[in-house]
């Protein structure tokens, strides 16, 4: 058989969406109220960075955010087929581009706290 | 020499107008427009978050802006149809056999709804939302 890259963006895709299915409208909604000016505890400097000082709490931080730019990447290159766009050599490299350097930046940022 | 090849109508970039199951479908798959544009400003707040308190002061003021907050609304609705397209399909994605037949697809949707409800709660209890 063939070797495909497929199983592993499908699996990163699959990983992201149950993550985010889970977890994106209740962190939505702590941005969202902090954009409306009610900061919730978690979202101050004191109580986030000790969050993301720990080290659970950054595999936790990494895991979300990797996890939920993969899943979109690879959606996105579908959706852009689906739109009319026919040049998934293009496509396909330039999403994944982007969620591997989100990847590399998310990285060391949390590391950097 | 007067063949008529048949060409079928159907646009390359309007498609989905055609029938709702489309339209829903190309909904479910926009949802991750959303998904990217709220990862990578976790990206840029977690950039901020490692320069000290008063660029993590900064970046939560930058998201009081009006269009912080129309994005935030849009993102939570897209969300939210992420969520729920996602859990509904967990019976075909997932089919748990039991002996010959299958657990019925509402109890695996059911569960996951229960699951997603807890975790909701969870969250904006341990944030101090309550």
């Amino acid at each position: 058989m063939a070797k495909s890259n497929k199983p592993v963006v499908w699996g990163l895709f699959a990983a992201g969406g149950t993550l985010t299915a889970f977890l994106l409208p209740a962190l939505i909604m702590l941005t969202l109220l902090a954009a409306l000016g009610h900061v919730p505890d978690a979202l101050s400097y004191d109580k986030l960075h000790a969050l993301a000082a720990n080290g659970i709490g950054k595999l936790v931080l990494i895991a979300f955010v990797v996890l939920s730019l993969w899943h979109a990447a690879h959606r996105l290159r579908v959706t852009l087929h689906d739109f009319g766009v026919r040049a998934d050599a293009l496509v396909a490299p330039s999403v994944y581009a982007v969620a591997a350097c989100g990847t590399v930046a998310t990285i060391l940022y949390v590391a950097r706290i | 020499m007067s063949r008529q090849p048949f060409i079928r109508e159907l646009s390359r970039t309007r498609w989905y107008f055609r029938q709702p199951r489309y339209l829903r479908y190309m909904a479910r798959e926009v949802t991750c427009v959303f998904v990217g544009a709220y990862a990578l400003m976790l990206v840029v707040g977690l950039a901020r978050l490692s320069e000290g308190r008063a660029a993590w002061e900064g970046f939560l003021q930058a998201l009081t802006h009006p269009g912080g907050i129309v994005f935030h609304v849009v993102a939570l609705a897209f969300a939210l149809y992420h969520s729920t397209s996602w859990f509904n399909v967990t019976p075909k994605a997932m089919p748990v056999q039991i002996g010959e037949g299958f657990l019925p697809g509402g109890i695996i949707v059911g569960a996951h709804y229960a699951g997603w409800l807890l975790v909701s709660i969870a969250v904006m209890l341990l944030a101090g939302v309550f």
